[in-house]
């Protein structure tokens, strides 16, 4: 009911003032914003490199196949002319490599984007859903899923959202300090939650070895050779929910990482958008838990990359890295199946290997 | 001045045309450790006036109650009793957006976590005018740019916010504060980190923003000479309570000013009629 135009106007007519002054117009001119169109091409630019990155993987592999082949039957498989494809190329793309590569995408997405969101969320550059301690407890909540009730569909992941929500909120609590969220206090106690968690993990493991809990490793380091027992079409949908969500918040999500009280003055409803985010980075947490165990670093590694390439925007830094993520996994389980074949690494190890000295070199930059 | 606001109907014409900009009756506020415990601090009853194109500097000690009134006026938390409005409307009930649209408020930075050009943080003000993922508008770009044109921080444009000097990125964080069209500036001891020349020029700055657009600042400040040459009018806090409020020559008197400061001081009228404090000097015991 307030919304009228202002009455005074000095501010109207800004070109007036401008011309009066030289080189300001020229200076207007120095104002780079974000354009949907700039938003737009760097997402196409980074789906092709997906593409490219899914051709790779596609490539790699104890059967050999062509780059020609796999073009060829990608085609023939997507307007349905299966007849054309010998079947062993069918079986190798389509019933086993392009289903890992598609969960890889969606676990690389999420954690990412939920890297990102965390932190902005508590204001911090290392937040990451494994270095937090989340992805353990998302962990943990699926194996406690699969203990007490094995075969409801859909169960598992709730069940590791659950973990993931309860296991932040512990973490936002040992991370305070005289009402104040404490940057090397947060990391401590998600670093002492995490092998906490991770103990427990062990411990229900080894107790319950003889039940169909999956291995050890998968909870603990993730691996994306077992493909999800739930639709992939209904995970894919709880990603977009996810990072659409997150990427609706995005412009808030900037103010905020100036300062919480200027963003509250500057119209931000802070206490709405951290809620949203923290929930919503939680399901993609949970997500990507629920299929392929605690895969490390990628949430830490792929913002950070992707501030590199393309700035600190939000609005960028979101879509950016949920396709940055899943090119970095994509290739990272392409060298985890192919490094030591035909032996498998998880690919925890791979993304483990990167992250962590990259992790101690923004932790030491930050002490400097 | 054009009613803006006029929201109940029932007032006279006269008195809306009298209505000023700033309105700030009775009010107060309390600070608890829990809902049910005593409170520690109590802030009022408070009552001034801001008019268009007035400068008001606040003035009290530490813990005075000077960052919980400008809370109030920002609109972070509604007064317990009594009420204050911006040209008739109760800021406390205004929209997050719409209240950042009228109010800007300048306090010490936040540190930042990634580097921002000064054109990024600058254009942070426009936020309240967006849509929902806020591309910023051609429109938006001319405001800031004479937001930054406004305080002489031109040449600042492409500059990174951590490598500028203690005045240049205060004079930054006041275009962000004016890249919010406000009619209400509230500045929190924006003098506190500059030297002499810098607090001058900042207070000129403001004079100057003051009588030329339609601003109406108020500046929480410790500085007694410099309130007193370049505010209209004063608002003395002591102890949670509105001690007085006036124009300078009114509130600058010895007795209130050393109850408030607990300090020996000395008052002189000057020719051009503002009050100087001075330390009464140690050569008298």
């Amino acid at each position: 009911m307030h919304l009228e135009t202002k009455p005074e106007s000095e501010f109207q007519a800004p070109k007036a003032s401008l011309t009066q002054q030289s080189g300001s117009i020229a200076g207007v001119r120095a104002f780079r914003p974000l354009t949907p169109g700039r938003l737009v091409f760097i997402c196409v630019m980074l789906l092709v490199a997906l593409f490219v990155a899914v051709v790779i993987a596609l490539r790699m592999g104890t059967f050999p196949i062509s780059i020609r082949q796999i073009v060829l039957t990608l085609f023939n498989g997507a307007i349905g002319r299966r007849a054309e494809i010998p079947s062993d190329y069918w079986l190798v793309v389509f019933g086993l490599r392009l289903p890992r590569i598609a969960l890889g995408i969606l676990v690389g997405a999420a954690l990412s984007t939920a890297g990102a969101g965390y932190q902005a969320l508590l204001r911090n550059p290392l937040a990451d859903p494994y270095v937090l301690g989340v992805s353990s407890g998302a962990a943990l909540g699926a194996i406690i899923s699969l203990i007490v009730a094995p075969r409801v569909p859909g169960l598992i992941q709730v069940a590791a959202f659950v973990g993931a929500v309860a296991t932040i909120a512990i973490v936002y609590f040992l991370g305070r300090r005289g009402g104040q969220l404490d940057s090397g206090t947060l990391l401590l106690g998600g670093i002492v939650t995490a092998s906490f968690l991770s103990a427990v993990i062990m411990f229900l493991m080894t107790t319950l070895s003889g039940r169909d809990l999956r291995g050890m490793s998968f909870w603990l380091m993730g691996d994306l050779a077992t493909p999800p027992s739930v639709n992939m079409g209904w995970l894919y949908f709880l990603l977009a929910i996810g990072v659409g969500t997150i990427f609706g918040t995005a412009a808030d999500l900037n103010l905020i990482l100036t300062g919480e009280q200027e963003a509250r003055h500057l119209g931000v409803n802070v206490n709405r958008v951290k809620l949203v985010v923290y929930l919503a980075a939680s399901i993609l947490t949970g997500l990507a838990v629920s299929v392929s165990g605690a895969i490390g670093f990628l949430g830490l590694l792929v913002p950070h990359v992707m501030r590199m390439m393309f700035g600190t925007d939000y609005r960028v830094l979101i879509p950016t890295s949920a396709i940055g993520g899943a090119i970095l996994i994509v290739l990272a389980d392409t060298l985890a199946r192919t490094v030591v074949a035909p032996t498998e690494l998880p690919v925890g190890a791979m993304t483990a290997i990167a992250g962590a000295p990259l992790f101690i070199y923004l932790m030491r930059r930050r002490v400097r | 001045m054009s009613a803006v606001a006029g929201s109940s109907g029932i007032a006279r014409a006269a008195a809306q045309v009298a209505e000023p900009r700033l309105k700030v009756e009775q009010a107060s506020f309390a600070y608890a450790a829990t809902d049910k415990s005593a409170p520690k601090f109590t802030l009022g009853p408070i009552t001034f006036e801001a008019q268009k194109h007035e400068l008001i500097a606040i003035l009290g000690p530490n813990a005075s109650g000077k960052s919980t009134l400008l809370g109030l006026l920002a609109g972070m938390y509604a007064p317990l009793a009594g009420r204050i409005a911006l040209d008739g409307t109760e800021i406390s009930k205004l929209d997050p957006r719409v209240r950042a649209q009228r109010i800007a408020l300048v306090q010490q930075e936040s540190e930042l976590l990634f580097p921002l050009r000064v054109w990024e943080y600058v254009l942070q003000g426009r936020y309240p005018y967006g849509r929902r993922l806020r591309f910023e508008s051609e429109e938006d770009c001319l405001m800031a740019g004479n937001a930054l044109a406004q305080v002489g921080a031109d040449a600042l444009r492409d500059r990174w916010m951590d490598q500028l000097s203690g005045g240049e990125k205060q004079r930054v964080i006041l275009a962000r504060a004016l890249a919010q069209q406000p009619l209400l500036l509230l500045l929190d001891e924006p003098t506190q980190h500059l030297d002499i020349g810098g607090k001058v020029e900042l207070l000129r700055r403001l004079r100057k923003l003051t009588a030329e657009r339609r601003y109406t600042v108020l500046v929480v400040t410790h500085e007694l000479n410099l309130a007193a040459e370049f505010s209209d009018r004063i608002v003395l806090l002591h102890k949670g309570k509105c001690l007085r409020a006036g124009t300078p020559e009114e509130v600058y008197d010895r007795a209130a000013l050393e109850e408030v400061f607990e300090a020996p001081l000395e008052v002189e009228m000057r020719a051009n009629g503002r009050p100087r404090v001075t330390v009464r000097g140690s050569e008298q015991g």
